[in-house]
């Protein structure tokens, strides 16, 4: 990789953390109550993004920036891993457990769906 | 809506360099089984310990209005660990029908990661009992 992918690398996953806070205080501030819907929509439309970056192909240095930079800092899990801890210590765990399920299985999904688009769509 | 500029600026930073940091390690030749996503895994795990460690110990320990937990929390921690990537893997180990790999992957890391949050906001706790 050439320091110019590096700096790009450098510059898209800064834009993918902002846009991260953004459309989770976005979300919050609609959706008020325990559940953490922001991180939630974040993480499910990173994944059909990251779909469509594995159904068009996407190889070598695009796929860094666009797939592993951009995409990969919009998404997280420690935030959703922080949220889930916090919601299972303050006894919601019905919340907690949702919010482990409703991930993982919604995720799966939405990079399938994703894939589909690149492949098929696009 | 109004945003902070500062905060914004330090969330970018904070993400840069984790989203920086994570490219770097997955270009590292990684021994052992293949199949199994070993990077992404201990990158999660340990952006989720430093994210329970940072996040208890900034809102429970330090007072508020500092640029850490922006820059530290949502860039740094958010920036470095990914969710995507886990479930892209994911999809492709299913496709290899290895579903036992599968089921393995998504235990160890959410049961690691939520363990990781755990200990790291005990151990915050713990020095804060003792101080």
């Amino acid at each position: 990789m050439t320091l110019a992918v590096w700096c790009l690398a450098a510059l898209l996953g800064g834009c993918g953390a902002v846009a991260r806070f953004l459309i989770d205080g976005a979300i919050a501030q609609r959706l008020r109550g325990d559940f953490p819907f922001g991180t939630l929509v974040v993480n499910l439309t990173g994944a059909v993004l990251l779909g469509v970056t594995v159904g068009i192909a996407l190889r070598g240095s695009e796929a860094v920036l666009v797939g592993a930079a951009a995409i990969g800092a919009y998404t997280t899990f420690s935030t959703w891993m922080f949220e889930t801890h916090r919601l299972a210590e303050d006894g919601e765990l019905h919340h907690a457990y949702a919010n482990v399920v409703i991930s993982l299985a919604v995720g799966l999904l939405a990079a399938v769906l994703g894939r589909f688009i690149g492949a098929h769509l696009l | 809506m109004k945003y902070d500029s500062r905060e914004l600026a330090s969330i970018f930073a904070g993400g840069a360099l984790g989203a920086v940091a994570r490219v770097a390690l997955g270009r590292l030749p990684v021994a052992g089984a293949p199949s199994w996503p070993w990077i992404t895994l201990l990158i999660n795990l340990g952006g989720a310990f430093a994210l329970g460690y940072f996040a208890t110990r900034l809102q429970e320990r330090l007072p508020l209005s500092t640029y850490r937990r922006p820059f530290l929390g949502t860039g740094l921690c958010g920036g470095l660990t990914t969710f995507s990537t886990m479930q892209v893997e994911l999809l492709k180990i299913i496709d290899a029908r290895h579903y036992g790999l599968a089921a393995a992957y998504a235990a160890v890391s959410v049961l690691g990661g939520f363990l990781a949050v755990h200990l790291a906001s005990a151990l915050v706790r713990r020095v804060r009992a003792l101080a």
